[in-house]
């Protein structure tokens, strides 16, 4: 700066014309990074799809061993009401045999309600299982016939190409028999 | 460029000394100098050129009569199928012609391949080639998801999905292709117009591509460069004809396939409007994606997988620095010519295997065949290159075809 300052009233003004080059640069490359910013903001999720964010289900009517489907953001989330026999086998499992380890108590608030979103963590396809007639896997899951991910009866990965387990939503219990999702 | 002197003609000189259209047309389509050897591998350019301008016709009236929004986009394509007149015939056109499209481009590029057309100083000419195999390969998947059946959907659902492998900002990309939490309106609107926008981006492609190759103008069988007027003929009338010729035999199997057997590539479940809520319990991507479909599916980890898919096409980009054997043509490396049929094979059978499900023994093959395939560029293309005696090439294109003719006189006098 003391350079430029010397420099200022002089022969060259060198100093002076790369500083104000360089503003001008600066300048012009921000405003092209903000003006950029709304452009990629529109390709996000508009307010009307984020509205549909969350959902209340009755579970009363869901029978022990039965499991229902309901759509969230447009994403099926499976409620199953688990069997004690099924509970056993989810939390007896060592978390070392676990490629993404997860505690089966992490993953429910009741442990006879799992609740997840049902999209296979490979490449987005619906698992097979909610139903009694369907193959549920080596684990006795879901079952994604898409790649062959496996998963247990915590919703957890056990064989296949799926890096992650099921996803579990945000839900919280509005009464016993209520829960909202979302 | 003189005309002459009657009425018109006059007119194109004006013309054409202010924007030299006709000079133009003469020196690149006319006089061009074309090696005179060149055999019916060579028709495959030409064609998939001449097959673009009918996917783009053929797209623009389907587009005036399509619905881009979920409630409508099904329904309005069987409104093409049995309301708009001759739609079944621009329909059928279009979803055939993309399957021809990459037939004709997978047989140009091995052609490519055979005769060395992506070494020095065609480098560029390649990599742009490239370049548009991957822009029509996005286009063709974008276009697939618009009769908005259930393979447009999962298959959108896991092609999309794909990007989601990709650490830390994956779940950002996917919602913004998306433009939501799951393939919906928002990604049939963006997917239309990318469809309809991108065929715009392959044109331009394509100019380069021809700036290119105009540039050191076309390889030939034989591999050696055009040395004099005595190696090229004109581009018209000899290969205006020869292409035209090529043209109507692909146009008997095109249209064949148009009219006898239009559903030939198609997956029947295709027929059944999308439903987020169940996926068919079999998805096959259409035929041209599937040799790297079996790549992805040959490894477990989805982030390698991913890498391994994408690093399919990729590696082409790599071809003129993998294989530096300075002979070009397969015709005289005695080595790579065996070598080229055997990864033409293991292209096959890459693509039987991402037809079938996911058990073995499909599993270890297509884990052999994907290693062999990095392999041939990675391992064979540049080992050849070291150990290879190739034959000595011919002096020239004129001289070698001379040559041949007096073994044939002196054969024939004998």
């Amino acid at each position: 700066m003391s350079d430029e300052t010397a420099n200022g009233s002089g022969d060259d003004g060198e100093d002076r014309r790369d500083f104000l080059q360089l503003a001008t640069y600066t300048v012009g490359a921000v405003g092209a990074a903000l003006a950029t910013w709304p452009i990629i903001d529109s390709i996000n999720p508009p307010a009307d799809v984020l509205a549909l964010s969350s959902t209340e289900v009755d579970i009363e009517p869901i029978e022990e061993g039965q499991s229902i489907t309901v759509v969230w953001r447009g994403r099926p989330v499976f409620i199953r009401h688990r069997t004690a026999d099924e509970i056993e086998q989810a939390v007896s499992v060592s978390l070392a045999d676990l490629p993404d380890p997860q505690s089966d108590a992490d993953r429910t608030q009741k442990p006879e309600w799992l609740i997840m979103v049902g999209v296979c963590t490979h490449l987005g396809c619906i698992p097979i299982g909610q139903r009694e007639t369907e193959p549920k896997g080596e684990f006795g899951g879901w079952f994604c016939p898409c790649h062959g991910s496996h998963y247990d009866t915590s919703g957890r990965i056990r064989k296949g190409p799926a890096p992650a387990n099921l996803e579990v939503p945000a839900y919280s219990f509005l009464t016993d028999t209520t829960i909202k999702i979302g | 460029m003189k005309f002459g002197t009657n009425l018109i003609l006059p007119v194109l000189d004006w013309v054409d000394y202010r924007l030299p259209v006709f000079s133009y047309a003469r020196d690149n389509l006319i006089d061009y100098p074309t090696p005179k050897n060149l055999n019916y591998w060579w028709n495959f350019g030409s064609l998939a050129g001449i097959l673009l301008m009918i996917m783009i016709i053929t797209g623009f009236f389907l587009a005036i009569n399509y619905s881009p929004h979920t409630e409508f986009a099904f329904a309005s394509v069987e409104h093409v199928m049995r309301d708009v007149n001759y739609g079944w015939l621009l329909r059928f056109m279009h979803s055939n012609g993309a399957s021809m499209f990459f037939v004709l481009v997978y047989i140009h590029m091995f052609r490519g391949l055979y005769y060395g057309s992506y070494k020095a100083p065609r480098e560029l000419l390649w990599i742009i080639g490239v370049c548009i195999y991957l822009a029509m390969m996005g286009t063709a998947f974008m276009g697939y998801v618009l009769p908005w059946g259930q393979m447009s959907y999962w298959g959108a659902t896991v092609i999309t999905s794909l990007f989601s492998a990709v650490p830390i900002i994956g779940d950002t990309i996917v919602t913004w292709l998306w433009g939501g939490f799951v393939i919906d309106n928002n990604t049939l609107t963006r997917f239309f117009v990318g469809h309809y926008l991108m065929p715009a981006v392959i044109y331009m492609l394509v100019i380069v591509h021809m700036w290119a190759l105009h540039q050191h103008k076309s390889n030939n069988p034989l591999g050696v460069d055009m040395k004099s007027t005595a190696d090229s003929i004109p581009f018209h009338p000899y290969y205006t004809i020869k292409d035209m010729f090529g043209l109507g035999v692909f146009m008997i199997i095109y249209m064949g396939i148009v009219f006898f057997a239009p559903d030939m590539f198609g997956e029947p479940d295709n027929y059944i409007e999308a439903n987020p809520l169940v996926t068919p319990p079999h998805i096959v991507p259409e035929w041209y994606f599937l040799p790297f479909y079996a790549i992805l599916r040959s490894i477990e980890n989805k982030l390698v997988g991913v890498i391994a898919m994408f690093a399919g096409v990729g590696i082409l980009f790599a071809l003129p620095w993998m294989d530096r054997c300075r002979v070009r043509s397969a015709k005289f490396r005695p080595i790579y010519r065996q070598f080229f049929w055997i990864f033409v094979f293991d292209c096959l059978v890459l693509g039987y295997i991402g037809a079938q499900a996911a058990v073995e023994p499909y599993v270890t093959i297509g884990r052999i065949a994907t290693a062999y395939y990095f392999a041939h560029f990675l391992i064979v293309c540049p080992m050849i290159c070291k150990f290879e005696k190739p034959l000595e090439p011919p002096e020239s294109i004129s001289s070698a075809i001379l040559k041949s003719e007096q073994e044939k006189t002196a054969k024939g006098a004998g």
